[in-house]
């Protein structure tokens, strides 16, 4: 105990620990961070992380944590400019392991060419906090005139998906219950901002409005089904979904069928859903195809007039369904 | 995925759809008796698809819908209490006692963790000596072979800290019931495919001959429940009540002889209340006398405590397939899976649940009709 006091041992946390891992040690040391903004108006976002365990395949509460509030970020079309990074450490946390996601996060930010500008850190008792917390605040520039958002989706759009569903939650899910389903499924965790910067530029490139990308969202908790369930209230348009079309990993699938639980529902962490005026989308989609990120991209359904704020999803059978989202978390079933 | 999908395909559906209704010369009225079908059924469409042939009547084989409230209030009282881990399924966490649910206990407090095996809770038992650890037996003969292993498994290890809140529930009594109520309604049944997985079919012979209904084991991926289906229609048509196993694969006559000779040593067959439906004689199984030392309901004194269900709830009804959840007054209105009134709105295998998720599209516009009326 003693690093969160704000004395000589903080000081060492910010110095030796933090500092080397995002990056941006040697300058002045300030209570905030300053940002040249240029034209355009300030997205702004905060997002807390408490996953457990910390460490998960192919990622850590670290990695996340930039990830995360980035794609909060790109889904109103921001350019993200910076983070801030405020962790609160539960007395007793290893060092090392407190390094090793500093490391993780550090290189997440330089991957994704966003830096850790301004942090805190905070030290509670044993059993204040589960390990260690991280809250991140990210901060961009959306360029004058565009006006993505749910509210602008509408009946007639597609609805696009930007690859396989339900990776991140079964990644955690294996480790946190220690289930072993036979192949890795790791997390598809990953910064969304330069898919959304394609999509858009697929648009302006043509001379054409990149507005016609009308709404975005990161299906994180909840899944695929509450990103698309919470822009169908907004807009007040309803959803058909055609469950053939949606990409669900075999080794998603196998995991939530064995534990019965609905990929649909299950978190994303590098997935984005867009709803786009239908004359664009074939363009929209072959942008997201062209990077990495977007490689699985597919429409998976459209925007309807009828049933609004509804979403209902048409079956391999030819008959459909209504997905709502869940109460909380998913519950396992009996059998 | 391989075993999966050749159950899932669309044409040969199609194919079995057909038949069925070019053999239906009326329409049939069949149980499905295990939420597990009933889930697939609804999510699948599979009651849209034979719409006019066949009308489905949900059975009561969703474990989490039939466990007593009392069992429920029981669960609570030990949950609550501080030197106590207390052990469940997730799915029971949700389900409404007289008073609270289990999550609310967790909220206060109280020690209550979801696992995934019973083995699990064996194993927290081994880790934490100083405290009681709790599992919540529950279900129907599915689960009742891995819960008689994790007592064996407790007695081998020597714990004295873990015992079961059993409330374990059987199939062909509750079959017998429905049959036996003057107002039953079902022509036919598929008989749940997992339970007979463990217990074989040789129950249901009987049933057959006494009741004179037909009764297909049957699977729960589409082209199972719909093979299933197929086959009922077929003995009804012909007028031949009979026995068949339409679930090979995973069923056979003897069932899992290894998990039918632990069920018999752990478990002693009991008189059992069910949630909405009330007593059914030696319907369920207790602990036997000879492992009562792994009775929670003894360890804890619970046994006594008795609850009065609420008169809004018509879950019973819904058990017995004498409602359709949306015909039920308080559906989606004061029983909604937010505030559900009964465990049959709570568990995603219950009929109303099922019906909330998927079917509110189409009975979404009954239900005020039902509701104006019955209130």
């Amino acid at each position: 105990m003693g690093h969160g006091g704000g004395g000589i041992l903080s000081e060492e946390l910010i110095e030796n620990l933090f500092l080397p891992a995002f990056g941006s040690s040697g300058g002045p040391s300030r209570d905030s961070a300053v940002l040249d903004t240029g034209a355009g108006r300030i997205a702004l976002t905060t997002d807390s992380y408490v996953v457990n365990p910390l460490f998960f395949p192919g990622g850590t509460i670290g990695d996340l944590a930039v990830n995360g509030t980035i794609n909060d970020l790109a889904c109103s079309g921001a350019q993200p400019l910076a983070l801030t990074a405020g962790f609160i450490l539960e007395e007793g946390l290893e060092v090392d392991v407190l390094g090793a996601i500093a490391q993780a996060m550090g290189r997440a930010a330089a991957d994704a060419g966003v830096p850790v500008v301004t942090g805190d850190t905070k030290v509670v008792g044993r059993g204040g906090a589960d390990g260690l917390f991280i809250n991140t605040a990210g901060v961009g520039v959306v360029p004058d005139g565009l006006r993505i958002g749910p509210e602008q989706a509408r009946p007639g759009d597609h609805i696009i998906v930007s690859g396989n569903i339900g990776e991140h939650g079964v990644a955690i899910m294996s480790v946190r219950e220690g289930i072993d389903f036979g192949t890795t499924v790791t997390t598809d965790s990953a910064p969304l901002h330069r898919l959304v910067a394609a999509m858009l530029a697929s648009l302006t490139e043509r001379g054409e409005d990149p507005n016609h990308v009308h709404a975005l969202r990161d299906p994180t908790r909840g899944g695929l089904v509450a990103a698309v369930v919470e822009i169908a209230r907004t807009a007040g348009v309803g959803v058909e979904l055609d469950e053939r079309a949606i990409p669900v990993p075999e080794t998603v699938a196998s995991a939530c069928g064995f534990l019965g639980l609905d990929p649909l529902q299950v978190a994303n962490e590098g997935k984005m859903v867009a709803f786009v005026d239908p004359a664009h989308s074939a363009a929209v989609l072959a942008a997201m195809r062209s990077r990495p990120e977007g490689a699985g991209a597919a429409i998976i359904g459209r925007a309807v007039e009828e049933h609004p704020g509804m979403v209902v999803i048409r079956t391999p059978f030819g008959t459909t369904r209504v997905v709502e989202r869940e109460l909380g978390e998913q519950l396992p079933r009996i059998c | 995925m391989k075993y999966l999908d050749e159950f899932r395909d669309p044409v040969a559906a199609k194919a079995l759809v057909e038949q069925i209704r070019r053999t239906a010369t009326q329409p049939w009225t069949i149980m499905e008796v295990c939420g597990g079908q009933t889930h697939s059924i609804i999510r699948n469409g599979i009651d849209q698809l034979l719409e006019g042939a066949v009308e489905f009547i949900h059975g009561p084989g969703c474990p989490v819908c039939v466990t007593p409230l009392e069992m429920i209030d029981r669960a609570l009282e030990i949950a609550g209490r501080e030197d106590v881990i207390f052990c469940s399924f997730g799915d029971m966490l949700r389900v409404p006692g007289s008073r609270e649910d289990l999550f609310s206990v967790r909220a206060r407090g109280g020690d209550v963790r979801v696992v995934y095996s019973p083995l699990d809770a064996t194993r927290i038992a081994a880790d934490n000596p100083d405290k009681q650890v709790v599992f919540f037996g529950v279900g129907f003969e599915t689960t009742a072979p891995a819960n008689a292993m994790s007592v064996l498994h407790a007695q081998r290890l020597g714990l004295t800290n873990f015992s079961m809140l059993v409330s374990h529930v059987l199939v062909p009594p509750a079959m017998t019931a429905i049959l036996s109520s003057p107002t039953n309604r079902v022509q036919g049944f598929l008989a749940a495919g997992h339970v007979c997985t463990v217990m074989g079919t040789s129950e249901y012979g009987p049933l057959v001959e006494k009741f004179g209904v037909p009764i297909v084991v049957t699977g729960f991926e589409p082209l199972d429940l719909l093979e299933g289906v197929r086959q009922v229609v077929e003995l009804l048509e012909a007028g031949t009540p009979e026995l068949r196993n339409a679930y090979p694969r995973a069923v056979t006559a003897g069932g899992n002889v290894v998990a039918r000779e632990a069920l018999a040593d752990v478990f002693a067959v009991t008189d059992r209340p069910w949630r909405g439906i009330g007593m059914i004689p030696q319907s369920g199984w207790t602990l036997s006398p000879r492992y009562a030392d792994f009775d929670a309901e003894l360890t804890f004194g619970v046994g006594q405590l008795t609850v009065q269900e609420s008169d809004l709830c018509h879950a019973g009804e819904v058990l017995q397939g004498l409602l359709k959840p949306n015909e039920c007054p308080a559906f989606g209105n004061a029983c909604t899976p937010r505030t559900p009134l009964g465990a049959t709105m709570v568990s995603s295998e219950g009929a109303c649940a099922a019906y909330y998720q998927f079917r509110r599209l189409s009975a979404g516009a009954a239900a005020p009709t039902s509701a104006a009326a019955g209130v």
